[in-house]
């Protein structure tokens, strides 16, 4: 099973691609992994504190008498400002790795990965360093984020269009 | 002893073996609470060691570590003439910076983390071949600038696989001359560029292994030796994953390392307190291993030959995104006891 070089090439710097199948395969089978189970409770259990504050917030906001987009705006608001506090303690990392998805998932996660280049690259500058580096972590979920919003945009234009929407 | 110099396939036997004089070792705190805590030369407590950023602080740790080697090396070895160093950050800035208050001339290098396997080769061949009376092997990592240059900013939250290594903060030297000191390099068998087509950079024990076992294998058959002429063969940072890996591929090849295999990266830390996961990485894991305790063995005579095997994954964040495979590469050095 785990005879990955081809007989007679012993000392062989490269394999077959076949060859490099079945390293790949046994390497994945000898590397240990986190077990999923105890993963995705530790996931709920973070993800669902982390919505539990938000809907008390809600809940709070609505109560001084705001309206449901106001409410929601101070929610998210207040729980991107907790997450960039905790970062800026280096408390974040520690439920990100305790709770993984959990705390990723939500807006603190994005919150984190915004905030945690900048504080990292401040040393190489305001420009280069902050301005050009914040968004190495979140690019990629803004641009596709709005990219994707365009999209169903125009696909909800064309079906007005089309009277259907 | 032969008066061969040129061994086998691609090894060398040194005729006048060059001696190890002197050696230092500083590491961060992380690794001054790990199993090997007490045995280091100097500890920095400061992450940033009074410096600006996490660049400036590798380099501070390498002028602390060169100056340091130089000092215990004593007023009876010459002066050291040329200087071998590298690190793991991108134009081996650590180095630069690091070392102009040297005044030395300079060979840079890089072999990712199996760079002071090659700076100990070069520095042998250079002094075994006459070009300098003495010379100076020199190597860091930081955790920090590590992460940040091949990862993550350090505060991004995330989960690290449990085969993922932990890069050791810290600077290993080393003197070498011609006589002075209690171990010395008899032979050097310089590694190839293997890869085995992973691409998992959180694997890279599972990377590098093939090419520790090309080293380690091909050492043994160029010299005409066996694992058990030797008291330990010492890896550099392929950790419990390569660890496990590694002695399969070498027992394929036909050569039993149980028992005789160690792994600086899994001596350096503590798995279970230190959660580290598959072990230390790194130039400096290797560099500060050998220092503080693989050479005092040697040099008490406790050992009288081992085989050392800094260990390198050659991957950078550019590579790695355009898909490329990470490759390893490993150097191996005979050090004994005199």
């Amino acid at each position: 099973m785990n005879e990955f070089m081809e007989h007679g090439q012993e000392e062989q710097v490269q394999l077959s691609s076949e060859g490099e199948q079945k390293y790949n395969a046994y390497v994945k089978q000898v590397t240990p992994v986190h077990s999923l189970g105890t993963q995705m409770l530790k996931a709920f259990v973070t993800g669902g504190l982390i919505c539990c504050i938000g809907q008390a917030v809600l809940n709070f906001a609505g109560r001084m008498g705001l309206d449901k987009d106001m409410a929601g705006a101070w929610c998210s608001v207040l729980l991107v400002l907790l997450s960039v506090v905790l970062t800026g303690f280096n408390i974040f990392p520690g439920i990100a790795k305790w709770g993984g998805a959990g705390a990723l998932v939500p807006i603190t996660g994005f919150a984190n990965s915004v905030a945690a280049p900048a504080i990292e690259y401040q040393k190489e500058g305001q420009v280069f360093g902050i301005g050009c580096k914040i968004f190495t972590i979140a690019g990629p979920v803004i641009l596709y984020g709005i990219f994707t919003s365009w999209l169903l945009g125009l696909a909800y234009w064309v079906l007005k269009l089309a009277g259907v929407a | 002893m032969s008066a061969e110099t040129i061994i086998g396939k691609q090894s060398i036997q040194f005729r006048e073996p060059p001696h190890i004089v002197s050696a230092a070792s500083v590491v961060g705190k992380k690794e001054s609470e790990g199993p090997l805590g007490r045995l280091f030369d100097q500890v920095e407590e400061d992450p940033m060691v009074g410096q600006a950023s996490w660049e400036e602080a590798e380099s501070a740790l390498q002028k602390k570590a060169a100056r340091l080697a130089m000092e215990k090396a004593g007023p009876g070895v010459p002066p050291v003439r040329y200087l071998f160093s590298g690190d793991l950050l991108g134009q081996l800035i650590a180095t630069s910076f690091g070392v102009i208050d040297l005044k030395l001339p300079l060979f840079g290098l890089y072999g990712a983390c199996s760079t002071i396997g090659e700076a100990l080769m070069l520095g042998a061949m250079t002094v075994q071949g006459g070009y300098s009376e003495a010379v100076l092997a020199l190597t860091s990592s930081h955790f920090g600038s590590a992460e940040k240059q091949f990862r993550y900013p350090l505060e991004y939250g995330g989960q690290r696989p449990l085969s993922a290594t932990w890069t050791v903060t810290g600077s290993g030297a080393f003197v070498l001359a011609r006589s002075g000191g209690k171990a010395r390099i008899t032979g050097a068998t310089p590694g190839k560029v293997v890869d085995y087509g992973l691409k998992d950079s959180m694997n890279m024990g599972a990377c590098m292994a093939p090419a520790a076992c090309d080293t380690i294998c091909t050492h043994l058959e160029d010299f005409g030796r066996q694992p058990s002429d030797y008291d330990c063969i010492v890896t550099g940072d392929l950790g419990s994953v390569g660890q496990r890996i590694l002695l399969e591929l070498a027992s394929e090849r036909g050569y039993d390392l149980e028992g005789r295999h160690q792994d600086c990266g899994m001596l350096i830390f503590d798995p279970e307190t230190q959660d580290t996961h598959a072990g230390g990485s790194g130039c400096a894991c290797s560099a500060v291993t050998l220092a503080a305790y693989l050479l005092p063995k040697l040099e008490k005579g406790q050992w009288k030959r081992i085989l050392f095997v800094p260990t390198g994954a050659l991957l950078s964040t550019v590579s790695y995104n355009e898909g490329q495979s990470v490759p390893g590469i490993a150097h191996a050095v005979v050090i004994e006891h005199c």
